[in-house]
């Protein structure tokens, strides 16, 4: 894997020259940040900020039989998704371990778009490839057709209106807007638990439709920010929230998980949900001083009780925040935790999610 | 954020930090560079007063919202201050990395090894390859 060269996205030469910190991810150069991670992260919860996601990866599923496909693959009851909708659902093996997290729109009535995590873009497609087997489906990659600018910020509906034209879908419905005179896909959703949406375009217009957002004072963002906006308001990432070791029940997605739709994986998510799970993903602030990094131990009396999943120092709260799987019978909020931040234990509580709510 | 600056009368260490030499004590921070690497410093993890710190080891710790990075002592020494103006403004790290951005003062134990701190061409030179 790390012997291959990194790809680029159709913005990489726009992010050079904006003077970003450049960093490997998934087999991509991304950004990290460009002006400051804070900054930037203020910029989304106070303005509006934008996001190259062209590393995701797209995947296009389309025949007769597209909805019982995905209805087997997937954990949500896609029958629900009206054509224009999206939703959001898990991709599981049979024992219930999270293979992927995913979007999907409904284009037409047996035409759908999954939009996968670019390190599992792969995985995810063979998996399907795989799945489709006796199903009257196609499944593409079209990963390449795509450039994916994600949108975000309160302003986002006055801003998208007077600069791309392009009316703010509402959440979770996806709109077909012309973006660079180019068919593009508009939804609304994202991973900041702000306003917004997540635009896919023609690549060869990225270049412009950013430049475009820039002038109309849209502030780039990197990497380094979605990650501390989307652990405010606990949103789960895979790899670290979400892997094949764990069930949805546990990372607290039961409530994408349709188990009556038969899904694969259904018959072992419907046993933790009624059997209950040793472990139990939790959210927490740091009482006082310092900042929790994934992989540090949580304690409690002592023993290990748990381990952080993410971590980091909350830009919006002013304290380290992180989540963490811990021992379900020590998992209700307001429990007194510490964390093992290299050797030094410090103070915590287990906090209610999500951790920063937005002011309505 | 200033431009790269690297001041004359400073001592440098190679893991970029820098040591001010003033009689038998000296102030110790991190450099333009290693504030610029890190990105902005969101918590400095002080030791404490009176802790015995030793060339080319880890005396303490600074954070930035995405990373934790050790700072390495250039001088070995004792501590006698340690800047409290960074608990409630860790910032001052990028703002001003060699005036109010100080991390601690030591006693020298061993003066001798700041002559063999870098100058500032031969950090200058190092940054450059």
């Amino acid at each position: 894997m790390t012997t291959a060269a990194a790809r680029r996205t159709p913005l990489y030469e726009q992010h050079v020259e904006l003077g970003a910190k450049i960093a490997p991810f998934a087999g991509w150069e991304m950004p990290v940040t460009y002006e400051g991670i804070r900054e930037e992260h203020s910029a989304v919860r106070r303005h509006l900020g934008m996001f190259d996601v062209s590393h995701m990866g797209e995947v296009e599923v389309e025949g007769p039989g597209a909805l019982a496909f995905l209805q087997r693959v997937l954990s949500n009851d896609v029958a629900k998704i009206a054509i224009g909708g999206a939703q959001y659902s898990c991709l599981c093996q049979e024992d219930g371990g999270v293979l992927d997290d995913l979007f999907v729109y409904r284009l037409g009535g047996d035409r759908f778009l999954v939009v996968t995590n670019a390190a599992n873009h792969e995985g995810d497609l063979a998996w399907l490839g795989r799945q489709s087997r006796g199903f009257d489906v196609i499944v593409r990659d079209v990963a390449d057709r795509y450039a994916m600018l994600a949108v975000q910020g309160p302003h986002a509906r006055q801003v998208l209106s007077a600069a791309l034209g392009i009316e703010l879908p509402p959440r979770f419905h996806v709109s077909h807007p012309q973006v660079g005179r180019r068919p593009a896909l508009a939804c609304g959703t994202g991973y900041t638990g702000e306003d917004g949406v997540e635009l896919l375009i023609d690549p060869e217009v990225a270049a412009p439709i950013w430049a475009e957002l820039l002038d109309a004072g849209v502030v780039p963002c990197g990497l380094g920010a979605r990650d501390t906006l989307r652990l405010e308001v606990c949103f789960p990432l895979h790899g670290n929230e979400l892997s094949p070791e764990r069930n949805p029940i546990e990372a607290g997605l039961g409530w994408c998980c349709k188990e009556e739709t038969g899904f694969i994986g259904a018959e072992a998510i419907a046993r933790a949900r009624a059997e209950g799970t040793a472990e139990k993903l939790i959210a927490f602030k740091i009482e006082d001083k310092g900042i929790p990094r994934e992989g540090n131990p949580v304690l409690r009396g002592g023993e290990q009780v748990g381990t952080v999943t993410s971590g980091t120092f909350s830009p919006s709260l002013k304290v380290g925040a992180g989540m963490a799987y811990v021992n379900s019978e020590l998992a209700d909020t307001g429990t007194e935790i510490e964390i093992d931040v290299r050797g030094k234990h410090r103070p915590a509580r287990i906090a209610s999610k999500p951790l920063y709510a937005k002011r309505s | 954020m200033p431009d790269a600056t690297y001041p004359e009368d400073l001592r440098y260490h190679e893991e970029h930090d820098w040591a001010r030499v003033e009689g038998d004590q000296a102030t110790l921070g991190i450099t333009w560079y290693a504030q610029d690497s890190l990105g902005e410093v969101v918590f400095f993890d002080p030791p404490e007063v009176g802790a015995a710190i030793q060339k080319d080891s880890s005396y303490a710790e600074v954070e930035s919202v995405k990373a934790v990075s050790d700072v390495i002592a250039p001088l070995s020494g004792e501590i006698v201050e340690v800047n409290d103006v960074l608990q409630d403004h860790p910032e001052k790290v990028n703002e001003d990395p060699y005036g109010e951005g100080w991390l601690v003062k030591v006693r020298m134990t061993a003066p001798e090894e700041a002559e063999t701190l870098l100058g500032v061409q031969e950090y200058r030179k190092m940054l450059d390859r």
